[in-house]
Parts: C-alpha cells; sequence; structure tokens
C-alpha cells in the first residue's frame, strides 16, 4: 500500500570525499503520523534531510544514491524551493524569520498574494504586481489560528518570545498550499519546559488535521510521547525502526548509542595513576561559550589520567576547556596544582602549563598561511620567549633553533610534510592536527586539553592521532583531557567519562559502563529513570 | 531619570512621542539648526536664498532620489551613480552632437540615456554581485574606475575609433572632446525642462497645500468611517498643522511686498521629480519592492526563500543608475553647459551626504529624506561661505567647512553602521545561545 | 603545455604579469620612438624612492588585520604637520637633516596619538575597515583644510604674502628638498642615482623587515592573519590591531616627508585626499592581497606600479600629444588593481 504513505526514502546511500555518511538508510512516513528520528550527532540526520530538501551542498558534492517517493510518485528534488513546491516543509533550529517584518511578511515570505496593476498588464510581469495586503493578512490570520497562536498579524517580529517565533514559523509552513509533511528540526532544544509543551500539543494536533510530521530529536521522552513510529540512525546506518508504543527511553538510548567497543588492553593502555592527587579542580565553572553554554561544572581530574568529556552537541562540553584556557567569559573556581586558575585570562592558563588543541583547529588551531614550524613554536614564544634571539632592546627569531625543534617534533609525532616551512593549509587533515598537537607540547605543558581531536581526519589518521595521546600519557605522565563527540573514542582511551547535558556534569562513567548508561546520560534521562526506579537499567 | 510615580499606560503619550520623534530624526534636527545659524550669519536676503534653493533643489533631487532603491535592496548607498551620470553625459553629447535642441533634445536624452544607464547597471550589479558585504566601497572604487574609462573614452577615441567631426565639441586637435560643452537654448537642451511651464513658487505652495489639506482629510474621516482602530491622530495632527503653516506663510509672502514673491517654480520638473517619488513609493508595494526589502534584510533567508538574490539586487543597480543617468540630464539641462570631464565627479559625495543629513542610513532610507536632506545640505552649501565670511573674516573658511561636512557627515554615517553592523552581528551570537 | 602556462600565471601572480608586461612595452615604444631614456631611468629610479615609504605604510596595516590603510591621509597630515613646525622654528640645520629629522620626530608624536584614536575607532568597526577609512582620510583632510587657514604659523615662506592662511604649497628649497636624491648621488651616463634617497627607503624596508621578525612583529601578525588564533595563544589582539595602526600612521609620515622631500614642495589642502589609493595600488600590484603582505610586495609593486607611470607620460605626450594619457592610464590601473582585490576577498575563505 504504497498511497499510504507521504514519504519514502529508500536505499539512501551518500559520501562526502570518500566518506560514507549514509549506507542504505530507507525512512517511511505514512499520512497524519508524527515520525521520530533520532540519533546521535554525525549519526547522518541531517545529512538525511539535505538530501530530502534537495539542498546544494548535496548536489555540489556528487549528489546521492538511492529513491525518493512522495505520495507514491518518484521524486528528483533539485533545491529547497522545489522542495517546498512539493509540499515539504521544515521548522528550522535557527529561525528563518526576518525581526523587522511583520508575522504577515514573514508567513507570507516569497509568497505574498499579489494583483494586477496597470504597469503590471503592460508588462506583463508578475513582480510588478501590487501585492494584496488584505488577502496576506488574512491568510496569516488563518494560520496563526490553525497553530493556536493569539497574536495579531501586523505585529513585527522582532522581540517576541521564541516560543512565538517558532509557532509563527510553524504558520508559515502550514500556509503553504499542499503542505504534507512538515520536518521539525530538534525544535524543543530552544523552547522553556512549557512552551516545549505546547509545541507537541501543537505538532499533535497539526498530524489529526492530516499532516504527516517527522520529528527530529535528541529528547528521547518526548518522541515516544507523541510519535508513532521511531527511527534510529547511528553512524550512517538504520539501526532500528520501532513502534513507540512497544519501546522505551532506555532501549532508544541504548540502540541510539551502542556499538562494539573493543575493550581488551585497554587498562594496559592507560597509566598507573593515583586517585588521590587531584590535579585540577573545578568548582561551579561557567562559561558562555555561545551554543556550547556551561551553567555550572564540578569536576575533579586526577594527576596522569585521561579524562573524557563527552554528551551531544550544544549541551556545553567544548565550553568547558575553551573556559579553562580563557576564551569565552567564564565564572566560577578551578584550582590548578593547588593553586587558583585566574579566570579569564588566555595568557596566564598557558604560563600555569595548561595546553590546548582546539576542536575548531582550522578556525582556531593554526595559522593556515603560515609555515609548519612557525606554528609549533609559536604559543611558546609568545608565552615563554623561547625560540628568540635577544639584541638587547629587541629580539629577533632563532630561525636554526626553530627549524631544529620542528625537524625533531615532525619527526616524532611523524608529521607527514616536504619541509618544516610548507604552509600549514596544504596538509591533510590528520597532519594539520598533529601540527596543533606539536604546538601544545611544545610548551611542555603537565596538562593538555585536547578537544575533538578526530573530527574530521580519516580513519588512519583517527588512530594515530588516539595512539599519540595514549603515549604521551604513558611515556611523559601528561594528564589529558579530552573533549570528544566520539564517543567509542572516548571509551577507548579514557579512565572515566564525564557526560555534559544542558551545561552540567550529567554523570561520570568509566568506559566498562553499558551503551544504555551512556545513551541515557547524554539523552539527559538518566536520571529520571533512576529516580522512577523501574530498574530498567540492570534489565 | 527617577519617575517614580509613571502609570503606564498603553497608548504612548503625546510627549513621549514627540521625544521619540526628535530622536529618531536627531540628524536632521541638528543641520536644521545649523543651517538656520548659517542663514543668520550669512545675512543673505531671502530671496537669493530660496531662489537658489530651488533651483538646487529641482536640479538635484533626482539624483538623490536614485539613492533610496539600493539602500532598501540591501546594497547600501550607491556611491556607482556616478556611472549613471556618466551614460546621462554621453546621452547628452550624442543630442548634442546631432543638434537635437530644446525639449526633444532632452527627451530623446532621457531616451538614448536609459539602455546604457541599463548596461552600466547590469555591468556594476555583477562587480557588486562578487563583492558581498564590501559593496560601497566596491561601488566607489567602480566609480573611480570608470571614471578613467569615461575619460579614456571621451580623450582618445573620440575622432579616433569613433568618427566625430563637430568643432564646437572636438578638440582643435581633432581628437577628444572639449572640456565644456555650451548646451545654450538653441542648439542644446539649456532649460529644455525648467522653461516649459513656470509659475510663481509661493502661488504653487498654496495651492498644494490646499489639495494636501483637502486629501489629508478625505483620507482621515475614511479611515474613521472604516472603523479601524489605528487611525494616528499624532501624524494627522502634525501633519495638518504643518501644510496650515505653508499655506499661512505662502499667503503672508504673496501678500508683503518682498521681492521673494516674484519667485518662480519649474513646474514641469518639479512634476518629474513627483513622478520618481510615487515611482519609488509605488514599486515598494509591488512582490518586486517586498523583494527588495527581504533581500535588504536577510540575504540568506531571501535564497531559502526562493528568490532569486544576485538577479534582484541586479534589478535594483538598474533601476539606481537608469535614475542617476535621468538626474544627470535634468542637472545639467537647468546648469546649461556640461563640464565634459567634471560634471559627475562628485555628485555620489553630494547626493549620499544630502540624503544622510536627511536622516537616512545606510540600510534605511526614504524619499521624504532623501527631499529634506537636500534643502539641508544645499541651504549649507549656500549659505557656508558668506556665513564664513561674516564670522571669520573668511570665505574659504565656510568653503571648507561645507566641504568638511560633505565628507564628515558621510564618514559619521559610515562608521556608526559599521559599529552598529558588529554590535548586532554580537548580539545575534549571544541570542543563538542554547539555554 | 596549459597547465603549465597557468602555473607560471599562478606563481608570478596576474595582476603583476599584466602590469610587468604592460611596463616592459611601454619601455620598448620610448625606446623604439628614441626618447630620452637616461631621463627617463633616472625619473623612474627617483618615483620609486620617493613613493616607497609611502607604500611601505600599507605593511603594518594589513599584517595587524585592519587591510590596506586608506586613511593613510591621517598619516600624512601628521608628517606635514611636522614639516611645517620645523620649518616654523627653524629647525633646519645641516645636523638636522635641513630639518628632514626634525620633521620626521616632531611628526612622531602626531602620528602616535591619531594612530592610537583611529585605531581605536578600526576596533569598534572590524569587517568594514576599507570603506570606513578611506572617508576618515577625506573627512580628515577636508577638516585640514580648515586648520590650514587658522592655524597660527608665521613663516614667510608658508604663508601668503597678502591673504590669510598657508599657501597650497610650499617651498623646501631652502630647507631639506631633495636632501636626499643628492646624498651620494651619481651618474652614469645620463641617468642619475639618486642614492641616498634609494637608501633611505631600503633601509626603511629592512626596519619594517627586521620588527616583523621580532616577538612583537610575529605577534601583530597572527593577530592579524588569524584573530582567534592569536587569542588562543594569549595575544591581546585589539592592541596588536592599534599598535599596526599607529606603525602604518607614522610610515605615512614619514612617506609624506620623503615624497615631498624629492618632490621639492610640500603640499597642503586636497593634495592628499586621494594619497592612498597609488599606495594601496601598489603593493597590490607587488602580489599583496587584502590580508597579506610582504616587503617583497612593497619593492615590486611600488617600481612597477611608478615605473610604468614615469614611462608611460613621455610615450603618451609623444603618442598623443595633448591630454593627459598617461593620468587616464594612472586611474585605470589604480582602480583596476583594488577592484581585483575587492572580489578576491569573498574567494579566499
Amino acid at each position: 500500500m504504497a498511497e499510504d504513505y507521504v514519504l519514502q526514502m529508500k536505499n539512501i546511500d551518500k559520501e562526502y570525499y570518500g566518506n560514507k555518511v549514509l549506507k542504505g538508510v530507507s525512512l517511511s512516513v505514512r499520512k497524519g503520523e508524527i515520525h521520530g528520528l533520532i540519533g546521535e550527532n554525525g549519526a547522518g540526520k541531517s545529512t538525511l534531510m539535505n538530501i530530502l530538501f534537495g539542498m546544494p551542498v548535496i548536489h555540489s558534492t556528487g549528489g546521492f544514491s538511492g529513491e525518493i517517493y512522495l505520495n507514491g510518485d518518484k521524486v528528483d528534488l533539485k533545491s529547497p524551493y522545489e522542495a517546498m513546491k512539493m509540499g515539504i516543509g521544515m521548522v528550522h533550529q535557527e529561525f528563518m524569520l526576518i525581526p523587522d517584518f511583520t508575522i504577515t511578511e514573514n508567513i507570507k515570505l516569497n509568497r505574498e498574494t499579489t494583483q494586477d496593476n496597470l504597469i503590471s498588464k503592460v508588462f506583463r510581469s508578475d513582480r510588478l504586481k501590487t501585492l494584496n495586503t488584505g488577502s496576506m493578512a488574512a491568510d496569516a490570520k488563518k494560520a496563526l489560528n490553525r497553530v493556536g497562536l493569539t497574536i495579531d498579524e501586523w505585529v513585527t517580529v522582532a522581540g517576541l518570545p521564541v516560543g512565538h517565533m517558532q509557532f509563527i514559523e510553524i504558520a508559515r509552513e502550514i500556509d503553504k498550499t499542499g503542505l504534507r509533511l512538515l520536518v521539525f528540526d530538534e525544535p524543543t532544544a530552544v523552547l522553556t519546559e512549557s512552551e516545549a509543551d505546547n509545541l507537541l500539543s501543537a505538532m499533535k494536533r497539526l498530524a489529526e488535521s492530516g499532516i504527516s510530521i517527522l520529528f527530529i530529536t535528541h529528547r528521547l521522552s518526548e518522541v515516544i510521547q507523541i510519535a508513532d513510529n521511531i527511527t534510529v540512525l547511528r553512524d550512517g546506518e538504520l539501526v532500528a525502526d520501532r513502534k513507540s508504543a512497544e519501546t522505551n527511553v532506555a532501549e532508544l538510548a541504548e540502540l541510539m548509542v551502542g556499538r562494539k567497543v573493543d575493550l581488551k588492553g585497554k587498562e594496559k593502555q592507560s597509566r598507573e595513576y593515583q586517585e588521590s592527587e587531584v590535579i585540577l579542580d573545578i568548582k561551579n565553572l561557567q562559561v558562555d561559550m555561545p551554543g556550547e553554554k556551561v551553567t555550572g561544572v564540578d569536576l575533579k581530574i586526577y594527576k596522569g589520567e585521561i579524562f573524557g568529556i563527552g554528551g551531544l552537541a550544544g549541551q556545553g562540553k567544548v565550553g568547558i576547556a575553551n573556559g579553562l584556557m580563557g576564551l569565552y567569559p567564564s565564572k566560577g573556581e578551578v584550582i590548578f596544582k593547588g593553586e587558583k586558575l585566574e579566570l579569564n585570562n588566555t595568557k596566564s592558563s598557558l604560563e600555569r602549563g595548561l595546553a590546548f588543541v582546539s576542536e575548531d583547529r582550522r578556525g582556531v588551531g593554526l595559522l593556515l598561511d603560515s609555515s609548519i614550524e612557525l606554528n609549533i613554536v609559536f604559543t611558546t614564544m609568545q608565552t615563554k620567549g623561547k625560540f628568540l634571539k635577544r639584541f638587547g632592546f629587541f629580539s629577533q627569531l632563532d630561525d636554526a633553533g626553530i627549524r631544529e625543534y620542528a625537524a625533531k617534533i615532525i619527526q616524532d609525532l611523524d608529521i607527514r610534510c616536504t619541509h618544516s616551512q610548507q604552509l600549514t593549509r596544504q596538509l591533510s587533515g590528520g597532519n594539520q592536527q598533529k601540527v596543533c598537537v606539536a604546538r601544545a607540547l611544545a610548551l611542555d605543558p603537565e596538562t593538555i586539553l585536547v578537544s575533538e581531536p578526530t573530527r574530521g581526519i580519516d580513519v588512519g589518521a583517527k588512530k594515530l592521532v588516539l595512539d599519540l595521546l595514549i603515549k604521551l600519557n604513558k611515556e611523559l605522565g601528561m594528564t589529558i583531557i579530552m573533549t570528544s563527540s566520539e564517543l567509542v573514542e572516548l571509551r577507548s582511551i579514557c579512565n572515566r567519562i564525564a557526560i555534559i547535558f544542558k551545561g552540567k556534569v550529567a554523570g561520570i562513567l568509566k568506559a566498562s559502563n553499558s551503551d544504555q548508561e551512556f545513551g541515557l546520560m547524554m539523552a539527559g534521562e538518566y536520571q529520571k529513570i533512576e529516580e522512577d526506579g523501574e530498574g530498567r537499567l540492570n534489565e | 531619570m527617577a519617575e517614580p510615580n509613571q502609570t503606564k499606560t498603553t497608548q504612548i503619550s503625546l510627549s513621549t512621542k514627540i521625544k521619540r520623534l526628535a530622536f529618531d530624526n536627531s540628524v536632521p534636527i541638528l543641520f536644521i539648526i545649523i543651517c538656520l545659524l548659517g542663514v543668520y550669519f550669512s545675512q543673505l536676503p531671502a530671496v537669493f536664498i530660496v531662489n537658489q534653493l530651488l533651483t538646487r533643489i529641482t536640479r538635484n533631487s533626482f539624483l538623490v532620489l536614485a539613492l533610496v532603491i539600493p539602500v532598501i535592496a540591501g546594497l547600501g548607498l550607491n556611491f556607482g551613480i556616478v556611472i549613471g551620470a556618466m551614460a546621462g553625459q554621453f546621452a547628452i553629447l550624442i543630442v548634442t552632437h546631432y543638434k537635437v535642441a530644446g525639449f526633444n533634445g532632452f527627451m530623446l536624452s532621457l531616451l538614448l540615456s536609459t539602455p546604457i544607464a541599463i548596461l552600466f547597471g547590469i555591468l556594476t550589479a555583477m562587480l557588486l554581485n562578487r563583492t558581498k558585504g564590501q559593496e560601497m566601497i566596491t561601488s566607489m572604487i567602480a566609480g573611480f574606475f570608470a571614471n578613467g574609462v569615461y575619460q579614456f573614452i571621451l580623450l582618445f577615441l573620440v575622432g579616433t575609433l569613433i568618427p566625430m567631426k563637430n568643432p564646437d565639441m572636438i578638440l582643435s586637435r581633432g581628437i577628444g572632446i572639449r572640456n565644456t560643452i555650451d548646451l545654450a537654448t538653441k542648439t542644446g537642451i539649456k532649460y529644455a525642462l525648467d522653461d516649459v511651464l513656470k509659475y510663481p513658487f509661493f502661488e504653487v505652495l498654496v495651492v498644494a497645500a490646499i489639495v494636501g489639506i483637502i486629501a489629508l482629510s478625505i483620507n482621515y474621516f475614511l479611515k474613521k468611517k472604516k472603523g479601524s482602530g489605528e487611525v494616528d491622530n499624532f501624524k494627522f495632527v502634525t501633519l495638518f498643522i504643518l501644510m496650515a503653516l505653508v499655506m499661512g506663510t505662502s499667503i503672508w509672502v504673496l501678500n508683503s511686498n518682498t521681492l521673494l514673491k516674484t519667485v518662480k517654480l519649474p513646474i514641469v520638473t518639479v512634476l518629474f521629480i513627483t513622478v520618481i517619488w510615487v515611482f519609488n513609493e509605488l514599486i515598494m508595494k509591488t512582490k518586486l519592492g517586498q523583494d527588495f526589502r527581504t533581500i535588504g534584510h536577510d540575504m540568506e533567508i531571501a535564497k531559502i526563500s526562493g528568490i532569486n538574490v544576485d538577479k534582484t539586487r541586479t534589478i535594483a543597480m538598474i533601476i539606481s543608475t537608469v535614475l542617476a543617468a535621468w538626474g544627470q540630464i535634468i542637472f545639467l539641462q537647468n546648469i546649461g553647459t556640461l563640464s565634459t570631464y567634471g560634471a559627475h565627479v562628485q555628485i555620489a559625495t553630494f547626493s549620499i551626504a544630502s540624503i544622510l543629513l536627511g536622516g537616512a542610513s545606510v540600510t534605511k532610507a526614504t524619499s521624504g529624506q532623501a527631499i529634506i536632506g537636500l534643502i539641508l545640505f544645499h541651504t549649507l552649501f549656500i549659505v557656508s561661505p558668506k556665513a564664513g565670511n561674516n564670522l571669520f573674516g573668511d570665505a574659504q573658511i565656510g568653503e571648507f567647512f561645507r566641504a568638511f561636512i560633505s565628507y564628515g557627515v558621510i564618514g559619521v554615517a559610515l562608521g556608526l553602521h559599521a559599529w552598529n553592523k558588529r554590535v548586532q552581528a554580537m548580539r545575534k551570537h549571544l541570542d543563538t545561545d542554547a539555554p | 603545455m596549459n597547465e603549465t602556462i597557468n602555473n607560471i600565471v599562478k606563481r608570478i601572480g596576474l595582476p603583476r604579469l599584466i602590469i610587468g608586461l604592460l611596463f616592459l612595452a611601454t619601455c620598448l615604444t620610448a625606446v623604439m620612438i628614441d626618447l630620452p631614456f637616461g631621463l627617463i631611468v633616472s625619473d623612474i629610479l627617483r618615483r620609486f624612492g620617493m613613493f616607497g615609504v609611502l607604500s611601505l605604510a600599507m605593511v603594518p596595516a594589513i599584517q595587524c588585520g585592519t587591510g590596506p590603510n586608506f586613511a593613510l591621509p591621517i598619516g600624512i597630515i601628521c608628517g606635514i604637520l611636522g614639516t611645517l613646525i620645523a620649518i616654523e622654528f627653524n629647525l633646519t640645520s645641516p645636523l638636522l637633516g635641513y630639518g628632514f629629522i626634525s620633521a620626521i620626530i616632531i611628526s612622531l608624536p602626531f602620528a602616535v596619538l591619531s594612530g592610537w584614536l583611529y585605531g581605536l575607532l578600526l576596533n569598534k568597526i572590524k569587517g568594514s575597515e576599507m570603506l570606513v577609512a578611506t572617508y576618515t582620510g577625506f573627512s580628515i583632510v577636508s577638516f585640514m583644510q580648515i586648520a590650514w587657514v587658522t592655524l597660527p604659523f608665521k613663516h614667510p615662506e608658508m604663508r601668503w604674502p597678502i591673504g590669510i592662511g598657508l599657501r597650497v604649497t610650499v617651498s623646501l628649497a631652502s630647507t631639506f628638498g631633495e636632501v636626499l636624491n643628492k646624498l651620494w648621488g651619481f651618474s652614469i651616463g645620463k641617468v642619475y642615482f639618486p642614492t641616498g634617497l634609494i637608501l633611505f627607503f631600503l633601509a626603511c624596508c629592512a626596519v619594517v623587515w627586521v620588527y616583523s621578525r621580532t616577538k612583537a612583529g610575529i605577534e601583530m601578525s597572527a593577530a592579524g592573519a588569524n584573530p582567534k588564533f592569536a587569542a588562543a595563544s594569549g595575544i591581546n589582539v585589539d592592541k596588536n590591531r592599534i599598535i599596526g595602526t599607529i606603525l602604518s600612521t607614522f610610515l605615512g609620515a614619514v612617506g609624506v616627508i620623503v615624497y615631498s622631500l624629492s618632490f621639492g614642495f610640500l603640499q597642503l589642502y586636497l593634495a592628499p585626499l586621494y594619497m592612498a589609493f597609488p599606495a594601496v595600488a601598489a603593493v597590490l600590484i607587488g602580489g599583496a592581497s587584502t590580508s597579506k603582505i610582504k616587503i617583497s610586495h612593497v619593492i615590486i609593486g611600488t617600481f612597477l606600479f611608478q615605473g610604468l607611470l614615469t614611462v608611460a607620460m613621455p610615450v603618451a605626450n609623444e603618442l598623443v600629444p595633448e591630454g593627459n594619457l598617461s593620468e587616464m592610464l594612472r586611474v585605470i590601473v589604480q582602480n583596476g588593481i583594488i577592484l581585483y582585490a575587492l572580489t578576491r576577498i569573498g574567494g579566499e575563505s
């Protein structure tokens, strides 16, 4: 009964530069159904949506393979505009609203109703037709009523509460004639709890009126609450299709996270350390990093361990290291090596012996148009005055010293390059990452903060980078704090892993804890279930 | 700022409304004061100032109005109107060469300049579409660049590659256009538009004020009858008083014995300007106008909702360039001589300074602001040398002061805009914070 | 074959290639139509040294991340003020380089102060530096016109004999006009080599180069090349942008003093209005972009651009005697190269 389905995506494959991000994924949504789509960051949800909307990024990277059917007809969507015409709409995570426009203007954006005037008749041009403000306002009013928002349509959007803006987005989508499928991308992420409840009930109403809804989220309880069916993606693969009546939060969490982790020999890899000597004691750290806000983190990190920080994107895990390095405004108390660390002062953090490998390798980590050697010695030169020759008042680069040091570390870390004066822009991702690590090492640090060390580099290089971290820990006794979105990696090298949720530590796990525990904790459901006392964890 | 017992009313009180009006229009208000001081210190006779002002406003307003649409479409202040002006001058040269004089010549130059200006507009837009975010500096440098090409064509290609023999226009060596071309009445387009119809200015004002008051009242009562609750009483009363004042002053002038009542207004030129003003207003009520606004506010959203951003920007540049070309022709028919290599050079600076004095900014401009700014800028222009002389004993200082104002006001406006853009970007950054 | 050509073009850079070829072509024409080549070469050398320091002022500005310094007139005004004060107080003994050295020293505090203020402004308007810079420059020049009329300078060589205010051009013949040109200058055949002038320019280049290799210099370049990277290494980006702006302003001041020295006159009023443009164009021709620059770009660019203009003038006059073809060429080349650089900004990121 193919006609029952509003949307069918069959066997979708997609490669980015030889990297398979979707492997034979299928997804079917019935008429009037709310369909949940869940998965970790990087599981392939957004790529799947980009394909559905015919985003240019898909076509410019070689297209995809597989088939898409809308109402049983095979379609080939080439642009978001075409997708819109076919009746697919999206409520974006970041609102696509123009603040200075009225609600009406936003709802009718590029779909304004017009009427002929003398000039447009003469030139036969649609664009010269006069706007029909009356009918636009009426349409807007109708759409607002349908989503249950009582607000005047001539109000400008700027200054409205976030919840209202979301409803305006929905109103815009349902005002489109022939809307069949509406995609919600993490719609509740920016809402307060009551706003979120409002939204969920509005979604239910929409579904009852016959519009199908694809609900992308991390919030497992929400998806169980309102979805009819749930699809779980992991690493670009379809791992499960479940009816929500037949599953529960714990199972979804396990499906979302679970993958085989080779724990053998792990104990041998990490260094012996004492659980008594605290090197870094973080108390109520708050970091105002846009998109990765930390709202109050307490952590104790022991000397000599490899400590992992995990969690979903946007929950604040990345903010911790950035806050410690003084790159974003921070508050709280941090004791490093028994002394208070001055916050919001990058220079002092560096001087105290913290080194940092940024998650944004090309943006923050490198001077792309400078040589490898300058990249490696730069921070050390600036904070410690090394690699310089002094001539009384002024100093000059110590070319020979720099070259010698660079040659050594290039060999140690096995950075593949033609020579040490090559520009870092020309290196591969993995080698760029090694340059970043080399720069941190040049500081001769006791503790090194490494964020997303394997992001965007190929599989072989990933292993090399991780091995390097283990080596630093074992041979030099360095304390390593690694932040990563890749749970597998964290579990393969870290002694303990803190999971961050909503800017706070949701809990600290060992690599040997179960997939389910990790999954629940990341989705913020761990606490709730423990409180429920249903003991599902031990099933 | 302690106002403890302020009762909160939903209706905004009159005083806050006036305060807000004053704040929103602080730039024009400041310059109204400077202008009034200038007028006072210059001790120039009123008839001279009014006469000069009328001439300058009628000949310059078209150029300033050409700036409005690019601002709305997010292209910023179009320094490239000099390129449009060049198109106008090309047309005038052709028309003068073929000795089509008077009103016919004028209309023919409008006609001829249009395709040239469209082409120039497209070329400029191509450049600006490649330099998004740097439109203003690009249009400015493009103006300088075009000026070099313009000189090259007129000084070296005319008479060599472009065959032309006309001793009145070509330099004695047979190559290149003369520095000044006479557009005298019999052979050229001098006053071709201005002289079609002229009426005493203050009589026209009285009639205009009466028509305005009637139209305003009808509009007001129609709105009231409709019963929509949002009739803006404040706006109505202000406009009403303003028009009554204009009428009163005009009647007083007409009954007085000053020379002022002899001042005449070129009716057709004013009609031309009104038509463009109305055009600017009407186009904003069309789909195209709405698209201009959308891309002006957010190019990304516009693109995602299916608006062809580059094409819309190109249309905006074409309109602006064509209006600038026509504007330059109107300007020159009033001046009466074409300074071949100099007439267009400063028009971008002067027009942009004008619209900014009227209270426009890099992202917001209206035709009303264009005209108000024009009045202020040219009042300053007329009075400052004399005022400088009376105050400092040197007319130069007044002249330098007005040059400083033209550059300074643009500099300040651009600086404020850039600063604002940065603050907004930072704020946007913070707004997208997850809770 | 095509690829090797592409490679060569890429290596040399399109602007350098085009202007270089144009330069060669005009030189060949000059030889063919039998122009006095010795004089032309002397002139090229003189103009190279004359404009060099002004172009060099672009280096700290671009390195610290504020882009080409279109507000160079600020520095130029400081240089003019320095010179005027040096002449006014007769600080023109041979020991002070007939006023050359004193002018530079006096302009220093002005340059530091105005560069600092202007740097503060630039930090408020990040992202729109070029446009704001242009109009800041224009505004300052037009404001200073009032100052030139009203400032209480008394020296007879600068004031109009009748009327008020300073002259439009102040002759430097009795002070430091051409002192550098003549210093160790020598002739080979008909070519006069202005040794002092060229040496001074090269020395300035060397100083800037050495500075760029100090800790502070590297810090500044990093702040400009990647502000986030610099911040992550504990560097105060805004402070470095201000330092770069001050250095550029001061070099602008020195630049105009050298320019006036070689020209023989100090030009006031509107003369500095467009002076930033040839300097910007020169370094862009030399291979710089709005975000990257090397000393070699300054030297090559100034030589090519000024060389081209010097040779073009007599050639153009010979070919088409009336009108100013070389001036047109300057306008087209200068603004064309800036436009080209502008279209590259988006393309790089």
